[in-house]
């Protein structure tokens, strides 16, 4: 479980995130939805200990992220896992590579167990035979699916997802939902995904926050969304359904 | 004051970098990678720079001291005593300052914009440290080898040009090049050789790792990156002169 407590960040003065309280359950599909340009990125980024804080406090199951305590934060990063909006594959290393990366950074794995590790987790996200592909030679939904296979490389207990399904297609984009959720049931994961998709939120949100200019706007199920008397979520809704 | 800000935050950058790797044995192979690119990949352009170094030195000192009081000997003193101490190290620094400080500050600038960088500290790896300590390392080891290389190679283009011009035979270059040699003139190169491998990689890291942006600014940081270290060569040169000699 993760706690937000009174978030609050500004850039040059301007409030991208306003006093935002949340909670993120254990083995559950929490997502943070919202328009583009809100602060959603900027939100997940925070969590990560990416970007600091400028109020506020951040929770993993009770152990507070701490800015100033370098060894305590990367001690947290560890149970993380990571997929960023623009994938952040390293580019010089080969889809191989990436997913073993963490394997051999964390654990002490022999080569072999190592790459069944890696095959295991890209079976896992539907890619067989790109082993030796590089980042530039696949397309922007392969490397997302790589992103989700190394976040996953190691047992991990908090998964971030940025926008897992932009410029995925429709079938793809289904897959990977599935994937994520499968995921954090199997293993109890408390899984964070940043979306616009509507399709996503209706069939997997299980704890829905809608972010408005910086602010956390609303909370609830998917059951609840349908029927929201929210103007701005539900404008946000139709704006995607139509 | 902007001075100062950038200046504080390189200092900031190398303390962060000072921390114990994640994983040793991943560290080590890295610092030999790093070796093998900075070391190998330099090779070239170093062994150019200092043959025709050291040949243009000596056919222009003959030119200089052509005169029948002056014995041939001398030319080979002259040209020896200045590449061992000035033309190799600074000379070979700044041509490395411009090769290898201009990769290391985009290779790592271009993992920063592609978030590259992100994506190492949310695993938990102290990313400064994984990036910039096996180049800094590196550096600090292979630009006194390149250093001794180029002092070799310069000495061999002097003898080689003067020879072939007839300003001095070998035996001469050689007599005169060993009358003033010194140890000290040799370690002093090697110091120096020492400190400019560290200001070439940690500038250039600390530039790369400070990019924000896009592909322009991947550029700039590149440009920024040899542009400061070798200002930081040429400085460092006159305060160590200052302080050793
Ligand atoms: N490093 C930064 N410096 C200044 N402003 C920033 C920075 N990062 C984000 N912002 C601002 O914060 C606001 C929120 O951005 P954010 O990236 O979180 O949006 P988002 O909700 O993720 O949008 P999208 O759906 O397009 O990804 C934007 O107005 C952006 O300009
Ligand atoms: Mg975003």
């Amino acid at each position: 479980m993760i706690e937000l407590k009174n978030i609050t960040k500004s850039f040059n003065g301007k409030e991208v995130l306003k006093n935002i309280s949340a909670v993120f359950e254990q083995g559950k599909i929490n997502l943070v939805i919202g328009a583009s340009g809100h602060g959603k990125s900027v939100l997940m980024r925070t969590m990560v200990g990416l970007i600091r804080v400028d109020k506020g406090d951040i929770l993993y199951d009770n152990r507070i992220l701490d800015f100033e305590n370098y060894e305590k934060l990367k001690e947290i990063r560890r149970d993380i896992g990571m997929l960023f909006q623009s994938s952040a594959l390293f580019n010089s290393s080969n889809v191989e590579e990436n997913v073993e990366f963490p394997l051999k950074m964390f654990t002490n794995m022999t080569k072999e167990e190592r790459l069944a590790r890696v095959n295991f987790c890209l079976k896992s996200v539907h890619l067989e035979n790109v082993n030796k592909k590089f980042p530039a030679e696949i397309s922007g939904g392969m490397k997302k699916r790589v992103g989700i296979a190394r976040a996953i490389a190691l047992d991990i207990k908090y998964l971030f997802c940025d926008e897992p399904n932009s410029g995925l297609d429709p079938i793809t984009s289904r897959v990977i939902d599935e994937l994520i959720k499968e995921i954090t049931e199997k293993f109890k994961i408390t899984t964070v995904i940043n979306t616009h998709d509507m399709k996503t939120v209706l069939d997997i949100g299980e704890n829905i926050i809608f972010i408005y200019k910086g602010e956390k706007w609303w909370n609830g199920t998917n059951e609840m969304v349908r029927n929201t008397e929210n103007k701005e979520l539900k404008d946000f809704i139709n704006a995607s359904l139509v | 004051m902007s001075f100062f800000f950038h200046f504080g935050r390189y200092l900031l950058f190398l303390k962060s970098m000072f921390s114990k790797p994640e994983k040793t044995n991943v560290f080590i192979k890295r610092i030999f990678a790093e070796m093998v690119a900075i070391g190998i990949g330099s090779l070239p352009i170093v062994i150019l720079v200092s043959v025709f170094q050291g040949a243009v030195t000596t056919i222009q000192t003959a030119y200089q001291l052509i005169t029948p009081l002056i014995p041939k000997p001398t030319i080979g003193t002259v040209v020896s005593d200045s590449t061992i101490l000035e033309l190799a190290p600074t000379i070979t620094s700044l041509v490395l300052a411009g090769k290898i400080g201009s990769h290391i500050a985009s290779e790592i600038g271009t993992m920063r914009i592609n978030e590259e960088i992100d994506a190492l500290e949310v695993m938990g790896i102290n990313s400064s440290s994984f990036l910039g300590l096996p180049k800094i390392i590196s550096g600090m080891v292979m630009v006194p080898v390149l250093v001794i290389i180029s002092i070799f190679l310069s000495e061999a283009g002097g003898i080689v040009a003067g020879q072939l011009s007839g300003a001095l035979t070998a035996d001469e270059f050689i007599q005169g090049a060993r009358m003033t040699f010194k140890l000290f003139t040799l370690q002093f190169s090697l110091i120096k050789a020492f400190t400019y491998g560290f200001i070439i990689t940690s500038v250039s890291c600390f530039h790369g790792y400070y990019t924000f942006g896009g592909a322009l600014e991947v550029g700039e940081s590149s440009t920024k990156a040899v542009v400061y270290s070798s200002v930081l060569i040429l400085l460092s040169d006159y305060l160590l002169a200052e302080l050793l000699l």
